[in-house]
């Protein structure tokens, strides 16, 4: 009897201890949602009633349109760059061995380390005296850097997991280096690959500190315009864009666990 | 004699080393075509570097490898056309049965209708006829060893490589897996090189036998004479189970050779052709356990030793006990059946015979 009881004290301590760190997680996007959904004309907690109109204004309202776009380009060019340099990269540190790999590495890592204010606030300088100022390009570059460690993570942990064997046996089988490349190793790595660009959109499409710095009102983001809105105003209507933005990236993680495995990409924090 | 007239492949003097390892002295080897040559050592003994050089993985720190009368010492992998089976099987797990056979043949640019042909054939060769759409991971792994092998051979190899292809199987299947490869081998008629530490596999599979140690060859041999004439210590102790005796100084008495052993023990064994062995010359006697009998009451036997049982291990079909003989130190004998246990018990005190003519005797 006794030791049932233990058995269901400690089973409910347990899930106590799940709902607690569940709730303390989701309580920020949950207060969100929650005020999203306010007829009030200003943010209030918790909302006096139930309505869709800060819904209707933040999609039509034209800055946020026009950013939303602005994101898509922008994650486009910057994951997809990001991929490309990340993937030759880990490609580089898996396979050979060469004086500074070390060194490489670190600098790999280095954005995890500077904070985005300093990589925003450089890019700013720099593209102010190259007199291309807060143009598409500077943004996308700012984004590639801020990315890129977890891209390279990605594709290199998939480079890992890639027995060697494999290419051997193509190559035994009479594949030259570049069909081998080809026929076997990318496509084994395509899982990684797209784990890592997806980890890139999703970071890139909710970046905010460095893009405040790098981005104007032609070539704004999302969060740049959702916080110049705050500025300016006061009603749920920035509450239900974020919701929207949360809902948007969700989807994304949802294709992602979907069709590649989160646990994949997820992986990228694991050595 | 079959095969001398032009050898499948030929390792001329070759050594491979790794940084300060030296991995492979200095060896030459033939393989007769159509030979199934197993090589045969522990681990780290260079039989795997060996493989891969053949296989064009390393390549030789010195001396050249000649396969089908071409020297390929320095042809990448991709143009040797050997086929290799490796130990884990390495099959594309992105790819179904039937591309994961028809790899090679794609790479050789063959016609559709011929390929069809070809890997269809290969997977009836294996038994796996019905299984071209599968994927690998639906597949046993008995059965990705089958693919592994058809992706090997439609290619027609000059040679085929097989690293320790069995050890990843469990133990009733390898030797169900043993007999295909044998019947494989004789259907296709290929050119096989086989590589284990595990030499029951040696010894039930191959026409010839290369035991290494050490990055050296030890002998080259059918399983029958490896077994019967070790050619030295290494070889006898490394193939089956044997006893080693302690030196002995050998005699010629008559028909008979003596031999002295510390300890005042005297041995005989009828005098055989063997000219390394000289009269009063340091010999090792090395006895499989088989040739060790036990011996009942006062009857006559040669070479009776008294001893005491110290250990039985019951193996099914027989058993092998363990006795201290003295001065011949610990002994090991098979004994067919189980009734040794009851029949001696351990601690007590017993009589064996050791048949020497069956004997290995190496010179010291």
């Amino acid at each position: 009897m006794n030791a049932w009881l233990a058995t269901r004290l400690s089973a409910g301590l347990f899930w106590s201890a799940v709902a607690l760190i569940l709730g303390y997680m989701t309580i920020p996007a949950l207060v969100v949602l929650m005020t999203s959904v306010s007829p009030s004309e200003l943010l209030e907690f918790p909302p006096s009633g139930f309505s869709l109109r800060w819904y209707e204004r933040a999609l039509t309202y034209p800055d946020f349109q026009g950013a939303f776009v602005n994101g898509l380009i922008v994650t486009a060019f910057a994951s997809s760059l990001s991929l490309l340099i990340g993937s030759a990269f880990a490609y580089l540190v898996e396979r050979y061995t060469f004086g500074g790999r070390v060194a490489l590495e670190a600098i790999l890592a280095s954005p995890l380390i500077v904070p985005h204010f300093t990589t925003g606030f450089g890019f700013l300088l720099l593209g102010a005296n190259l007199r291309i100022g807060q143009s598409y390009a500077v943004v996308v570059a700012t984004h590639v850097l801020l990315t890129l460690p977890f891209v390279t993570r990605s594709v290199y942990v998939s480079l890992r997991n890639l027995d060697p064997a494999l290419e051997r046996a193509a190559t035994n089988l009479g594949a030259s280096p570049l069909q081998v490349l080809r026929r076997v190793t990318l496509p084994l790595l395509l899982p990684g690959m797209a784990g890592g660009w997806l980890v890139a959109a999703m970071l890139s499409l909710t970046e905010f500190t460095a893009s405040l710095y790098v981005t104007a009102q032609r070539t704004q983001t999302l969060p740049v315009a959702m916080y110049t809105y705050v500025r300016e105003y006061t009603d749920p209507t920035i509450a239900a864009i974020s919701a929207l933005l949360i809902t948007f990236t969700t989807i994304l993680m949802l294709i992602a666990n979907r069709y590649l495995g989160l646990r994949r990409i997820l992986a990228i924090d694991a050595h | 004699m079959k095969g001398e007239a032009s050898p499948a492949v030929e390792l001329i003097k070759v050594s491979k080393s790794f940084d300060a390892v030296q991995a492979v002295r200095e060896l030459s080897l033939t393989i007769r075509q159509g030979e199934l040559l197993t090589l045969l050592g522990p681990s780290g003994c260079g039989k795997t570097t060996l493989l891969n050089m053949l296989a064009g993985f390393e390549v030789p720190s010195a001396g050249s490898i000649v396969i089908g009368g071409r020297d390929v010492t320095a042809v990448p992998p991709y143009r040797r056309n050997t086929g290799m089976v490796f130990q884990n099987y390495a099959l594309f797990p992105h790819m179904n049965v039937f591309d994961n056979v028809a790899f090679g043949l794609r790479m050789r640019k063959m016609a559709k209708f011929e390929m069809a042909r070809a890997v269809g054939h290969a997977l009836e060769m294996v038994k796996l006829e019905g299984l071209a759409s599968r994927r690998i991971r639906q597949l046993s792994g008995g059965q990705q060893q089958r693919v592994a092998l058809a992706r090997a051979i439609v290619i027609e190899p000059k040679v085929l490589l097989l690293d320790e292809p069995l050890s990843a199987l469990d133990r009733n299947l390898r030797g169900a897996m043993q007999v295909e490869l044998r019947e494989l081998h004789e259907r296709t008629g290929l050119t096989t090189l086989f590589v284990t530490h595990d030499q029951e596999e040696a010894l039930g599979l191959s026409d010839r036998i290369v035991v290494m140690s050490r990055g050296e060859i030890q002998q080259v041999a059918t399983p029958l004479e490896l077994y019967r004439l070790p050619a030295n210590g290494f070889v006898a102790s490394f193939i089956g189970e044997i006893n080693r005796l302690p030196p002995a100084r050998c005699r010629t008495e008559g028909n008979d050779v003596v031999f002295e052993i510390a300890g005042g023990i005297v041995l005989r064994a009828r005098k055989r052709n063997q000219p390394t062995i000289g009269a009063g010359q340091e010999t090792h006697l090395f006895v499989r356990p088989e040739h060790l009998t036990l011996v009942e009451g006062d009857r006559p036997a040669p070479n009776r030793v008294s001893c005491r049982v110290t250990a039985h291990l019951y193996q099914g079909a027989y058993t092998l006990t363990r006795v201290d003989a003295g001065p011949l130190g610990n002994l090991q004998l098979r004994v067919l059946g189980g009734e040794v246990i009851a029949a001696a018990p351990i601690g007590s005190q017993i009589k064996i015979s050791i048949d020497l003519d069956k004997a290995v005797i190496l010179a010291g």
